[in-house]
């Protein structure tokens, strides 16, 4: 066991002061220091993609960032995307075409899919295909994952 | 799995943190860049550190210049900066080619270009880039700057020349001549995955003859490396299949192919053929 530090993590806008060892993985730091477990862990080697968050407006592997790197930085979980009962176009898209079955992939696709087009909004269909290759999803075939990020695409760019 | 304990120094400028690598260097010191690739590894326990250089802070890391002759890229200039042209010149059209082959997405969001070159992997697309166009590896350090060849910075798997207290500071491409027509073909398992074999091509075009032709190959030898064998099947060849295919068999036969528990040489010799013809096709668009 190596020192702690204290850091501030600012997640959905609201900032956590915790104590981290400088190993302690975003990932972790989020779901274990501050209780936010919507983020999930998969692979935690960066293969999977569920650990996705929006740090600093880019979808990164929260899994291959340390906690203390993420400190003073804006960072979005799947537990920001609603606005209180309104569900996220993203998210009300993934639910119309059936884009999840057990849940546990989806909050990685989600982030993954909000940050890429908030960046890119006009981002090609093929180009998202090729986005959407980042992370794994065992039950879906990937299909109605597509059809509901090319349908939320649309939604957002309103 | 989670990386062993280690301590994390956090330098403002360069000059600090090449100082703080000579203290940490003895004592299994790294540098942190992107961590894309260093981070699983230290998931996996291949690698314990005991001190990791996190360079993330320092101001002007990011910087993309170019001089008019030459592009340099800063150690913590991400892949994603590629994904649209850096510069007016066919470098740049090239460079954002090869870039949507590394990795996926959130990795290219993190993962650096000088920091692939660091890791050595024999696959990466950008060891590949450097080695094909003949870039300067920067490498800093207490004792100074030191520029390096790319064709005597690479030196086996995962192995490089630089010294454990140097830090890759800088990588140096060369702009390529207005009329260089590129091409760049890989083949792996699955999207984003590592390729198993990988091949970039640069010519120039005079009277409708090939000239000045660069092929190189990543992810069948231990690094990547210029095939001298194809260049000499292309220079003063009209572009065509049947350059193409001379220029991919003689590719093919020049590689000392790796085996691994996939993979036979033999097959990874096809792949070579493979992507050479591939990415001189993807040149004659």
């Amino acid at each position: 066991m190596t020192e702690k530090s204290s850091i501030t993590l600012t997640i959905n806008g609201r900032d956590h002061a915790i104590k981290v060892e400088a190993r302690r993985t975003l990932a972790d730091a989020i779901r274990e220091d501050c209780g936010q477990t919507g983020t999930h862990i998969g692979c935690e080697h960066g293969v999977c993609g569920a650990c996705t968050v929006i740090v600093d407006g880019e979808p990164v592997r929260s899994c291959l960032m340390f906690a203390a790197q993420a400190a003073g930085k804006q960072i979005r979980t799947v537990e920001g995307l609603a606005k209180g009962d309104t569900l996220h176009p993203m998210q009300q898209a993934f639910m119309d075409h059936h884009g999840l079955q057990c849940g546990f992939c989806t909050p990685g696709f989600l982030m993954l899919a909000v940050g890429v087009l908030e960046r890119e909004p006009d981002i090609s269909d093929d180009d998202l295909i090729d986005v959407l290759s980042s992370n794994l999803c065992r039950c879906t075939g990937y299909q109605n994952i597509i059809k509901a990020v090319r349908a939320a695409a649309k939604e957002m760019r309103k | 799995m989670k990386p062993a304990p280690f301590i994390r120094h956090v330098p403002k400028t360069l000059d600090e943190a090449v100082k703080i690598l000579a203290q940490v260097a003895p004592q299994d010191g790294r540098v942190l860049a992107g961590g894309q690739s260093l981070v699983p590894i230290m998931a996996f326990r291949l690698a314990k550190p005991a001190h990791l250089v996190d360079i993330n802070e320092i101001d002007g890391l990011d910087r993309i210049a170019s001089d008019g002759t030459t592009l340099s890229i800063g150690a913590c200039v991400r892949h994603g900066a590629f994904h649209k042209s850096v510069v007016g010149n066919p470098l740049g059209a090239l460079l954002t080619f090869v870039a949507r082959h590394i990795a996926h997405y959130p990795i290219r969001m993190r993962g650096t270009f000088c920091g692939s070159l660091a890791h050595a992997d024999p696959s990466s697309e950008w060891c590949l880039t450097a080695a094909t166009l003949d870039a300067t590896i920067v490498a800093r350090s207490t004792r100074g700057e030191r520029p390096i060849p790319a064709r005597e910075f690479f030196a086996g798997i995962m192995s490089t020349a630089l010294a454990e207290d140097e830090l890759l500071a800088e990588v140096r491409l060369p702009l390529l001549s207005p009329d260089t027509k590129f091409g760049f073909n890989e083949f792996s398992r699955r999207a984003g995955d590592f390729a198993m074999s990988a091949a970039l091509v640069t010519y120039r075009l005079q009277g409708g003859k090939i000239a000045e032709a660069r092929v190189g190959v990543g992810g069948a030898e231990p690094f990547p490396r210029r095939i001298a064998q194809a260049e000499a099947a292309l220079n003063g060849q009209p572009p065509g299949d049947k350059a193409f295919r001379a220029a991919a068999e003689a590719a093919a036969n020049a590689v000392e192919a790796m085996e691994d528990h996939q993979t036979s040489a033999e097959y990874r010799r096809d792949l070579v053929r493979a992507v050479v013809r591939r990415a001189l096709e993807h040149s004659n668009r």
